[in-house]
């Protein structure tokens, strides 16, 4: 018998190992559910599965009775639409700034101070700041997601550029580039496919800032929604978008994957996007 | 003509002296090996020739002007690795230099001019014999081929100076060998000045027209950075060019007449 350490799963052994934890989850579910509703059947904590569907068809395929919208399909595009600006602006800021402090030195010394105090602010913290100065609106929840994710992205590409080989940097220099020649030509084509990486881990935190948002002001979303029907202890459909809001996770991060594979085929040997 | 000039030249950092006092003219088209012990200041000499570092005192001159203190497109570097853009495909990486200089503000050429600079560089790349693999990434090629990529993206420039950080260090000794072919080949196509650092006495030996070995002349047991590291050994060695042969036999000739 080999050492654990070297004993590698088949291809069928490897889905049927990472589907296991699912199903037992799962059953453990299904068990304490019947169990509950043995004993009350209006017990709203653990609804059974049957009731998941009822809440699911009523959000997703009927029209809401009050505004006649289909409430999962408004609130997933609500809360996509702030989720994108948001981290769309944070990328977009954290590469121009990264990369300058990253490769400037007169910029590091007289931004990097100042990147590090602000992503030592808690962004939560100053949510109420935030209402206050842009009012209830999407500026705000925007915001509180550009000011969460943004200085740690801007610290992680930073890291990146300054990570990069010194020799590459004298490269280019001896074949003639000026500083913005090297940042276009040389610095921003290694760095986009980091970003993206980096992106995929402020997700995460992404979300949370925007669900943070919404369950305080909002009039759709989907953190609005779950925030909203806690009131009724409504599980059913609390669930159901705690579930989607996963899948939507993780479907970004495999597009994200995706895209950085496409985009930037030149990493595939060097160990890059897994 | 001299192309390179050390006066009185010396490196320090602090109390820490590096070099001292070296003294030393090159002429355009020599090819000089540096050896030494490791930490013996063949880098930082280098590196003063590069222009990312700067001598303490003395002069360095580059055709009779102080060399600049950042690197730039007058000299050309072959490092022992990350010496290629791993973004850009092989003659991509070779086009680099030429579409830097024809576009300050793209650093990047398109229609005719691209194909134009397109076909220099694959010129370059038949050259160095990596004409077959022009559009595979660096990444996918062995370490050997990486360097003759290396050395073709250097010379598209055409700089003045070539240097050479242990640029064979890394290879198997039958690719080696292929490189040194190489190297002497263009050297002896462009007639550009070689400066390489090398571990191996025999290589340095073998391609030098001129082999200048790195060392201490005095130690103090008790403070080994109290004194630097200067040019030890100057010597000429299997210089055949048919210029050096016709210098040496003008000169003779010359020396004829006025006896």
């Amino acid at each position: 018998m080999k050492r654990l350490i070297n004993q590698q799963p088949s291809k069928a052994g490897k889905w049927l190992l990472g589907a296991l934890p699912f199903i037992l989850i799962l059953l453990v579910y299904v068990v304490a559910s019947n169990e509950r509703l043995a004993v009350n059947p209006n017990d709203k904590l653990m609804p059974s599965f049957e009731a998941f569907g009822h809440a699911i068809h009523m959000m997703a395929f009927e029209p809401s009775k009050r505004t006649g919208d289909y409430l999962l399909w408004a609130d997933t595009l609500a809360s996509l639409q702030r989720l994108g600006i948001g981290v769309g602006i944070s990328a977009l800021i954290s590469l121009i700034v990264g990369i300058l402090i990253g490769i400037i030195p007169l910029m590091r010394a007289g931004f990097a101070p100042v990147v590090t105090v602000i992503s030592l602010v808690p962004p939560l913290a100053i949510l109420p700041i935030l209402f206050i100065i842009f009012g209830l609106g999407e500026v705000a929840k925007i915001t509180l997601i550009v000011l969460g994710i943004t200085p740690f992205l801007i610290r992680d590409v930073q890291l990146r550029v300054m990570a990069l080989p010194e020799e590459l940097i004298i490269k280019a220099q001896t074949l003639g580039a000026s500083t913005w020649q090297l940042i276009v030509r040389v610095i921003l084509p290694q760095i986009l496919p980091k970003l993206i990486d980096a992106v995929r881990l402020s997700l995460g935190s992404a979300w949370l800032f925007l669900i943070a948002a919404e369950a305080i002001s909002a009039t759709e979303g989907l953190g609005y929604r779950i925030f909203l029907v806690r009131r009724y202890l409504a599980m059913d459909v609390i669930l159901p978008y705690v579930v989607w809001i996963t899948l939507l996770a993780f479907l970004t991060d495999y597009l994200l994957r995706r895209l950085s594979l496409y985009a930037f085929p030149w990493q595939q040997n060097e160990g890059g996007a897994k | 003509m001299n192309n390179i000039e050390l006066k009185k030249l010396w490196k320090e950092y602090g109390d820490n002296v590096v070099l001292e006092n070296i003294n030393l003219t090159v002429k355009a088209g020599e090819f000089i090996t540096l050896v030494g012990a490791s930490g013996c200041g063949k880098t930082t000499f280098l590196k003063m020739l590069l222009g990312t570092e700067k001598p303490s005192r003395g002069q360095l001159l580059l055709d009779g002007d102080p060399i600049r203190d950042e690197p730039d497109a007058d000299r050309g570097i072959v490092f022992q690795r990350y010496s290629v853009f791993p973004h850009l495909n092989v003659i991509e990486n070779v086009m680099l230099g030429v579409e830097l200089g024809e576009s300050r503000l793209l650093g990047r050429c398109f229609g005719s001019k691209r194909r134009k600079v397109r076909a220099q560089a694959q010129e370059m790349l038949e050259l160095v014999g990596l004409g077959h693999v022009a559009k595979q990434y660096p990444t996918s090629l062995s370490g050997g081929m990486q360097q003759r990529l290396a050395i073709a993206q250097a010379l598209i420039k055409q700089p003045k100076v070539l240097l050479l950080d242990e640029p064979f260090g890394a290879l198997d000794p039958g690719i080696r060998s292929d490189m040194h072919a190489l190297i002497l080949d263009i050297w002896q196509k462009t007639g550009i000045t070689i400066f390489m650092i090398t571990h191996d006495l025999t290589e340095g030996f073998y391609l030098g027209t001129r082999l200048l070995v790195f060392d201490k002349h005095r130690i103090d047991p008790d403070n080994p950075n109290r004194y630097g590291a200067s040019i030890t050994f100057d010597i000429p060695v299997a210089d055949t060019r048919k210029s050096t042969l016709d210098d040496i036999s003008n000169t003779m000739k010359q020396k004829q007449e006025t006896l």
